[in-house]
């Protein structure tokens, strides 16, 4: 498949990116060092271009209907303006993906999907599509720009008129910002606050230009994939590919929150009999005890060396200091502080389950 | 890119600097770019023998593992103790501070490049 570039492409390469193809696409990895681009978001205020995600909008009257039949959470409960987490089930009791739901309205919808399933998330939809409802995939239209931290509202603050503070968690606007219509959304993948903007392609790189005049004070700084996903492990958020796959069950990932038995929904009626026969399985995070960072695929293992599970994502935590993973284990084995071993290289390094997030 | 003339260098982004019959071993300026911030250091080879190629040790960085290999045959005689507490020193200083081991040297082999070589290597 040919990497595709991003609208800002040559801004980051500009700006010292080491562009690196995920998920088809040649993105920024880093820009200077992972880990100061990590303390940045968690102290400050830093910017990733994540335009590699999808975006489809879904319209019209049975918008709803399609949108309740394929993913597993509830949409029926959100308003206008709100946006919700939710899971697209497929029928073989895995996870086809994770996806924002946004409702613009009772009868417009945005579904924003990972970059590495736009395709296949877009035919499984169609595929489930009774009511034909009218789709339309903007993914190439939009520049998707997360500010995220402790100061990112007051930098966003500086350039629109919307009380950016009223914006509740979850919630969203369409508006100016910057001077420029776009979709100012109170969500994130950091979990240190913030704001993810959904902007037209052209108006990008002005938007952007803007937001770092704004952030100057707060040493803002371009934020590269690496420190997304260390931030996003700290806080414990799942990772499609890695943490959830077309294998895993939205039960078994620890996303009952997500999964609601009240509607109808793509293998509800199975996932419902897994719910009352109890998973065996449990993606669990983990501590280490003994020097060692879990990595993606490592096997997990008892006191006894018996193989109880592999790791799903690791890393060293650069708030922390400490390595940090997550992965399926037993059930047996996925009670908080329950010791387990990860299998590095030719070690067995001790280490204890723990409730994510790891960084409270 | 910082590629020093007095130094060799391996296809694997290790220096070897030689003096007598001691090896002292690090990665290059250009390792430790590629690789980012460098969070764990792990080598456990101390006093073992190894050939060119056999892997003596692993470096850590925030996002990869990346196996470290013999640049030439020998004992392992000395680790960088530092690098335990201070990993990120490999970053910083990678031919200076941020050695990694020393090697009684017993066979040179024929892995070594010059830092011309290297430079071509990396497309620098």
């Amino acid at each position: 498949m040919e990497t595709k570039k991003i609208p800002l492409n040559d801004l980051h390469e500009k700006l010292g990116g080491k562009m690196t193809p995920f998920a088809g696409y040649n993105m920024p990895v880093r820009y200077s060092s992972d880990k100061e681009e990590h303390l940045t978001v968690r102290d400050s205020v830093g910017v990733f271009d994540v335009s590699h995600m999808g975006e489809f909008m879904l319209r019209g009257p049975h918008a709803l209907d399609l949108i309740q039949w394929v993913t597993s959470n509830d949409a029926s409960k959100i308003v206008d303006g709100q946006a919700q987490y939710s899971c697209l089930p497929n029928d073989k009791g895995g996870i086809v993906d994770d996806l924002l739901i946004y409702r613009m309205s009772d009868e417009e919808y945005m579904l924003v999907v990972n970059a590495s399933n736009i395709e296949k998330d877009w035919n499984w939809i169609k595929s489930q599509d009774k009511w034909d409802v009218e789709m339309e995939d903007i993914s190439d239209d939009i520049v998707l720009l997360a500010v995220q931290g402790p100061k990112a509202v007051e930098t966003l603050q500086k350039l629109t008129e919307v009380n950016l503070s009223e914006v509740k968690f979850y919630r969203f606007v369409q508006d100016k910002l910057a001077g420029k219509e776009m979709i100012i959304s109170a969500t994130g993948y950091t979990g240190s606050g913030g704001f993810e903007l959904y902007i037209n392609k052209n108006d990008a790189e002005e938007v952007w230009n803007k937001i770092f005049e704004a952030g100057e004070e707060f040493g803002i700084k371009p934020i590269g994939l690496g420190a997304r996903d260390t931030l996003r492990l700290e806080k414990g958020f799942c990772l499609y590919g890695n943490d959830i796959t077309d294998e895993t069950s939205p039960l078994e990932a620890g996303l009952g929150w997500v999964t609601k038995f009240t509607k109808e929904f793509v293998n509800s009626e199975n996932l419902k009999a897994q719910k009352e026969a109890g998973v065996t399985r449990k993606l669990v995070g983990f501590e280490m005890i003994d020097r060692g960072i879990p990595r993606n695929d490592y096997e997990l293992a008892d006191a006894d060396g018996n193989i109880i599970g592999n790791v799903t994502s690791g890393t060293m935590a650069p708030s922390l200091n400490v390595g940090i993973g997550m992965g399926y284990v037993t059930k047996e084995h996925s009670a908080p502080d329950t010791e387990i071993y990860v299998q590095v290289r030719n070690k067995s390094l001790k280490a204890k389950v723990v409730k994510p997030p790891f960084l409270k | 890119m910082n590629i020093p003339s007095d130094l060799q260098y391996t296809k694997d982004h290790e220096w070897v600097k030689i003096d007598g019959d001691v090896a002292t071993v690090g990665v290059t300026d250009f390792a430790q770019g590629e690789l980012g911030d460098i969070v764990y250091v792990e080598i456990e080879t101390e006093g073992e023998s190894l050939d060119t190629g056999e892997v003596f040790g692993t470096v850590e960085a925030v996002k990869t593992v990346s196996d470290l290999f013999m640049p030439l045959s020998g004992e392992v005689i000395e680790i960088n103790e530092a690098l335990e507490s201070n990993p990120e020193v490999v970053n910083s200083d990678p031919y200076g501070d941020g050695w990694m081991i020393k090697i009684k040297i017993s066979d040179k082999g024929d892995h070594l490049i010059s830092a011309e070589e290297y430079k071509a290597e990396v497309g620098g």
